[in-house]
């Protein structure tokens, strides 16, 4: 008895040594991520000289001229990054539908061709992608959108197939079955049992697409001539090129709204799935 | 006579119901025939950008998609000492490989010691640790690079081989977390008891029972943080060393080199290299992956 009794207390005590495991991480979280968002916020609120809260740095970004190149970078960003997303999406759903039907496709290894170009370092796939579109007669300086938008899908479409693979290989087969059976014809079964089943994946393949493209500057700038300024890149001018700290954290801040959009709209999504 | 309609009449419908599945089977062949080549087709056009490159690797053109003759000079000069460009991109080889390896070990071991904390975490607090888990994943690189660049001109911290490092944690740590996080779930709760009830030490227990069981987990959080950290260009462009300013990793150094008006042939030759290696890797891992799967 006596025994059994301090086991279990030394159990609990290792139970609680245990949870010390995450301290580190947990103060590597708090430096790291969570205070210099912070910091964004403080930068983008406060007064320069004064360290007063204002809204001055967004009516510096929204206000006057400096307005046009603002809503110009804004409006190119949710562009680039909607069209990338749609069409990686609309590329990536059947390549992945094929690779997941067992009846197609039994060779694992033609998935990972699809991810093998990752592996090779994304600045110097664009140099390629680059130049292979000047010798089809596409040159970026002249169609900078068309070219921006090829090398961006090019460069996410491994990232949106693999989450749709990942949800095809899931899927219920014995429903598509029965609504074929019952009579609908294949178009019906795509759309009223195959893309509803889907959309955890297609929903997880657009976040993997959306918020990062406007991160990539570096693919627009080689491929539009500069012409086409992400979020991203304006950060990037304003900070490291400019030292505007301040209003490189409101741009900073808008983005951290829409990524907060993002999430809630993933979310929405999910919660639906989940009441089924 | 009637006997013979009346055996004929199943044995036609039984035809007719062998010549639909001998159709249906027709159908079925195109619809792969379809469907495989435009996978393949595909496949051809992801691969197109790097099989440019690695044919212009064969001649010493100064811009791609000039042929100057097959010769192997962009090789040889890639393997000279004695030129510059060879000499930067091995420097930067060196320093990407050398921060994948050391930010990758760091978050891996920081990573899953906390995700085994988390586990052991009452339901509030975990609920909390994962939300910040989440922070780097959802976030914006840009938006890490910028507030960590803030962080450390703030406290007067030089940018230097540390912030780099923090830099490549913050993108790496949390696809650690929630590779482990699974296995952690998935594992026995009473192995580890039973370990501890049969004399084994904490340590013992948990080095012993409990990493061994969530190893897969660990492994492939450190592969995605390798693969994350090879290729990253913003963080790295925002925390590289400063000081001295050369500092390069491939990202960086490819990127620098587009504004000159021809980026160096080296980089041909190189690409061709890496993918040559990452080819035989992955034919190398595919054999050893169908023997396991044999001996079982």
């Amino acid at each position: 008895m006596e025994a059994t009794k301090t086991l279990s207390r030394n159990k609990g005590v290792v139970r609680e040594t245990r949870k010390w495991l995450c301290m580190p991480y947990g103060v590597f979280l708090i430096l790291f991520i969570i205070l210099p968002i912070l910091l964004i916020f403080y930068y983008a609120f406060t007064d320069a000289r004064t360290g007063a809260f204002t809204l001055g740095n967004f009516a510096a970004l929204f206000e006057g001229d400096s307005s046009v190149t603002t809503f110009k970078v804004i409006g190119q960003s949710l562009g680039v990054a909607a069209l990338t997303t749609v069409i990686c999406i609309l590329i990536a759903y059947p390549i992945a539908y094929i690779l997941a039907n067992s009846k197609w496709n039994k060779n694992i290894v033609l998935v990972y061709l699809f991810l093998l170009p990752m592996w090779i370092n994304f600045v110097i796939r664009t140099i390629a992608t680059k130049q292979l579109l000047i010798f089809f007669g596409l040159d970026p300086a002249l169609h900078p959108w068309v070219c921006s938008i090829i090398g961006m899908v090019y460069n996410y479409l491994p990232f949106a197939i693999l989450p749709l693979y990942n949800t095809m290989l899931k899927l219920d087969k014995s429903q598509i079955e029965a609504a074929a059976d019952l009579g609908a014809s294949p178009v019906q079964v795509f759309f009223k049992t195959i893309v509803p089943m889907t959309v955890p994946g297609i929903v997880s393949a657009a976040t993997m697409t959306f918020m990062p493209t406007m991160s990539s500057y570096v693919i627009t700038d080689a491929l539009s001539g500069r012409t086409i300024t992400l979020i991203g890149g304006q950060i990037e001018n304003m900070f490291l090129n400019g030292a505007q700290q301040d209003l490189a954290s409101v741009y900073a801040v808008i983005m951290l709204a829409l990524i907060g959009l993002s999430v809630v709209f993933e979310n929405l999504f999910s919660e639906k799935k989940g009441a089924r | 006579m009637e006997k013979e309609v009346v055996m004929n009449a199943p044995n036609q419908e039984m035809e007719e119901t062998n010549r639909s599945l001998m159709r249906r089977e027709k159908g079925e062949k195109a619809k792969k025939f379809t469907a495989l080549t435009f996978v393949w087709i595909m496949l051809i056009v992801m691969y197109l950008p790097i099989m440019y490159l690695i044919l212009f690797s064969f001649t010493d053109a100064d811009v791609i998609g000039e042929w100057q003759g097959f010769n192997f000079d962009c090789y040889a000069t890639l393997f000279n000492s004695n030129n510059a460009n060879a000499k930067d991109i091995w420097g930067a080889t060196w320093n990407t490989a050398w921060v994948a390896i050391v930010a990758s070990t760091l978050s891996t071991v920081l990573g899953t010691a906390g995700a085994i904390g988390m586990h052991f975490l009452g339901k509030k607090l975990k609920a909390v640790f994962n939300f910040a888990n989440e922070i780097p994943i959802v976030n914006a690189e840009i938006v890490m690079a910028l507030s960590l660049c803030i962080l450390f001109g703030l406290l007067g911290l030089p940018k230097n081989a540390f912030s780099l490092i923090v830099g490549h944690m913050v993108l790496t740590i949390p696809f650690v977390v929630i590779n482990v996080q699974p296995k952690l779930e998935q594992m026995d709760p009473s192995l580890y008891e039973a370990a501890m009830d049969l004399g084994a030490s904490r340590s013992g227990a948990l080095f012993k029972v409990m990493v061994p069981d969530i190893m897969p987990g660990i492994f492939s959080g450190f592969m995605i943080s390798m693969t994350l950290s090879l290729d990253d260009y913003v963080i790295t462009e925002f925390t590289k060393p400063s000081e001295g300013s050369d500092f390069q990793t491939i990202s960086t150094y490819v990127q620098s080199t587009l504004s000159r008006s021809t980026p160096p042939i080296q980089i041909r030759s190189f690409t061709t290299i890496i993918f040559v290696l990452i080819v035989l890797v992955m034919i190398g891992y595919t054999i050893v992956n169908n023997r396991k799967a044999k001996k079982i």
